[in-house]
């Protein structure tokens, strides 16, 4: 048989498979976004804290929600997870609206709260059991999970311990462990490793990351870059309620930022007169009260030329453009303040 | 399209309630049952002993001297006229610690109820899971009391063993009384209130004497509270001498437990799904 009439073959069968099998074909080829987000605001009397942003994400997708502590992240992931109505705005939620269909969309979220919200009067493997059991699973069937999720958290070992003496890292892992006591199709993580040692936090990392290996949704609020880049595959940046910029972490440096970044420090009464005579260097600069940084696309030839001036910084380094420098450009502040 | 959407293991709850409720209030009165196991049970135990011991001084001391007193013609003695009232007093009394201190720190500290409605449960799962839990304990001290009263033959009437279920919706009532008050509670010194209301009812609702002692206006005030009607119930149930005043106080009760628990859902919906 040649390949071309293989290759026939192959398109009939695939054709017979649709007219067969439509609803397979549909999983397979179109992509229904888990999340559809237009203009919606959330006003708390006087105070917006979301102010009509819109944005969608696609089943499977690891999204990323960016912003600085008070920009709206938390407030947009409460509305997602149905535990805070908007104020306007469309919001769809699996293809359900939040506002009249809390508990049917929460039974298929898994949500891991930004502050720690264990239940301190139960053991480790108790709070997996009872949280399921909150889902309407059956006893054997909380067991059955719980025992993987413990492995899959790494807390077998703890299971019988109590939460409170529980390390930060530990606390956490047992949050998301438990937000996956219903199998759930989407996890949301507002600000996952905050308070987290370096460690912890990549313990955390490379659980998270396995969900994603899976085929998991993960919707994530974050004020790191480098989590933020770590974990998703598309980011929205939020500040005060509204989105600034939209796109892979990749696309978002390449478009707002250079490839390179130079930083200098002439100590915080100098780097203000220092950075009007080197202002022609780079294509952009921005002075902060403790360093310049100035943006190229090569850092080493630039820190050459300053020092060739007689500028020499008190200290210097050229590092590659981050998601920091991003935000930077598009508000004017950095992110962690 | 929808079709593709595959479920979690979650059971997905019906959208009849509004996303009120998802008939899981079980759930909630497991956690409960479970927390009590693994903290410590000895402290819900001590709160059985207070009535015990107003029983054994009041009753046991004070009745030595009063001898038996005349209620509507009859004369009974004084330790089986105030052990009912007591009885209806521990049931008060479990229900409002459970209801109060215990759904306060839940509520501020703990962050439970706020924990629960993450998942598919809604408020009304909560505060009928809540609300049970806290008369359960109720119950369990009322039943316990009476054991004590029997023992002490302070019980009257054969009819003392339908005491159980009246103590316990006289728990139901309380707590859901106080779980909608303290869902209104944010600091410490508010719920110091609570004192201020509980003890002047404990001991003027008839529970040591009769209400005619009082003046009309007063005796109309003190009808209006709740452990009145309580202490009516039980007494008429432990003494025998029931007359159809009972429905009006069993009424009262069932008034009570409905309010209390649309507030707490309404409560609970308003503070953690708006």
């Amino acid at each position: 048989m040649s390949f071309s009439s293989r290759l026939r073959n192959v398109a009939m069968t695939i054709g017979f498979f649709a007219v067969e099998h439509p609803s397979l074909l549909d999983y397979v080829f179109v992509s229904e976004p888990v999340i559809r987000a237009k203009n919606i605001v959330k006003k708390y009397d006087e105070f917006v804290a979301v102010d009509g942003i819109s944005f969608e994400v696609q089943r499977g997708e690891s999204f990323g929600l960016l912003g600085p502590n008070g920009a709206g992240k938390s407030t947009t992931m409460k509305m997602i997870a149905a535990v805070s109505t908007r104020t306007s705005g469309s919001l769809e939620v699996l293809g359900m609206d939040p506002n009249t269909d809390g508990p049917a969309i929460r039974s298929q979220l898994g949500v891991v709260p930004q502050e720690d919200n264990l239940d301190q009067e139960l053991r480790v493997r108790e709070n997996l059991l009872t949280y399921g059991r909150f889902f309407g699973m059956s006893r054997a069937e909380v067991a059955t999970r719980a025992d993987e999720l413990l492995e899959f958290a790494q807390l077998t070992d703890r299971a019988n311990s109590k939460v409170e003496p529980l390390s930060g890292g530990m606390k956490r892992r047992l949050t998301i462990a438990r937000s996956l006591m219903n199998d759930p199709q989407m996890l949301l993580l507002d600000e996952p490793t905050t308070g987290l040692d370096p460690q912890a936090r990549h313990i955390l990392w490379d659980r998270l990351f396995r969900l994603k290996e899976r085929g998991t949704t993960l919707v994530l609020t974050t004020h790191y870059m480098d989590e933020a880049e770590q974990l998703s595959d598309r980011i929205v940046v939020v500040d005060k309620g509204a989105i600034m910029a939209e796109g892979s972490p990749a696309q978002l440096i390449r478009q707002y930022s250079s490839r390179e970044v130079l930083e200098v420090r002439y100590g915080s009464d100098k780097n203000a007169s220092v950075a009007k005579k080197i202002a022609d260097i780079g294509e952009r600069q921005e002075i902060l009260p403790d360093r310049i940084l100035i943006y190229s696309d090569n850092g080493e030839r630039d820190l050459a030329e300053i020092t060739k001036r007689g500028h020499h910084p008190t200290t210097s380094l050229v590092r590659r453009s981050s998601l920091e420098d991003v935000f930077l450009r598009l508000t004017g502040r950095s992110l962690v303040e | 399209m929808s079709a593709t959407v595959q479920s979690s293991a979650a059971i997905a709850p019906s959208r009849r309630f509004g996303g009120m409720f998802a008939g899981n209030a079980r759930a909630v009165i497991e956690r409960g049952l479970r927390a009590t196991m693994s903290s410590n049970y000895l402290v819900v135990l001590s709160g059985f002993f207070e009535p015990v011991f107003y029983l054994l001084s009041m009753g046991v001391g004070l009745g030595g001297i009063i001898g038996s007193i005349e209620v509507d013609g009859t004369s009974i003695a004084y330790g089986a006229y105030i052990a009912p009232a007591l009885l209806a007093v521990s049931a008060m009394n479990g229900a409002i610690y459970d209801s109060t201190w215990n759904v306060f720190f839940k509520l501020n500290f703990g962050k439970l109820y706020q924990t629960m409605l993450l998942t598919s449960l809604g408020p009304l799962d909560v505060a009928i899971g809540e609300i049970t839990l806290a008369l359960l304990r109720g119950g369990v001290y009322a039943i316990g009391f009476l054991i004590v009263m029997n023992i002490m033959g302070l019980v009257l009437s054969p009819l003392a063993i339908l005491a159980i279920p009246a103590v316990i919706l006289i728990a139901a009532g309380f707590a859901s009384i106080g779980m909608a008050f303290t869902s209104y509670m944010k600091t410490f010194q508010q719920m110091d209130w609570l004192p201020m209301v509980m003890l002047p009812m404990f001991l003027f609702s008839a529970t040591f004497f009769p209400i005619t002692i009082y003046p009309p206006a007063i005796q109309i005030m003190v009808e209006c509270f709740p452990l009145w009607h309580g202490v009516e119930i039980v007494r008429m149930l432990t003494t025998g001498a029931i007359t159809p005043m009972i429905w009006v106080h069993l009424g009262y009760y069932a008034v009570m437990l409905s309010v209390g628990v649309v507030v707490v859902a309404r409560r609970l919906r308003a503070l953690f799904l708006d």
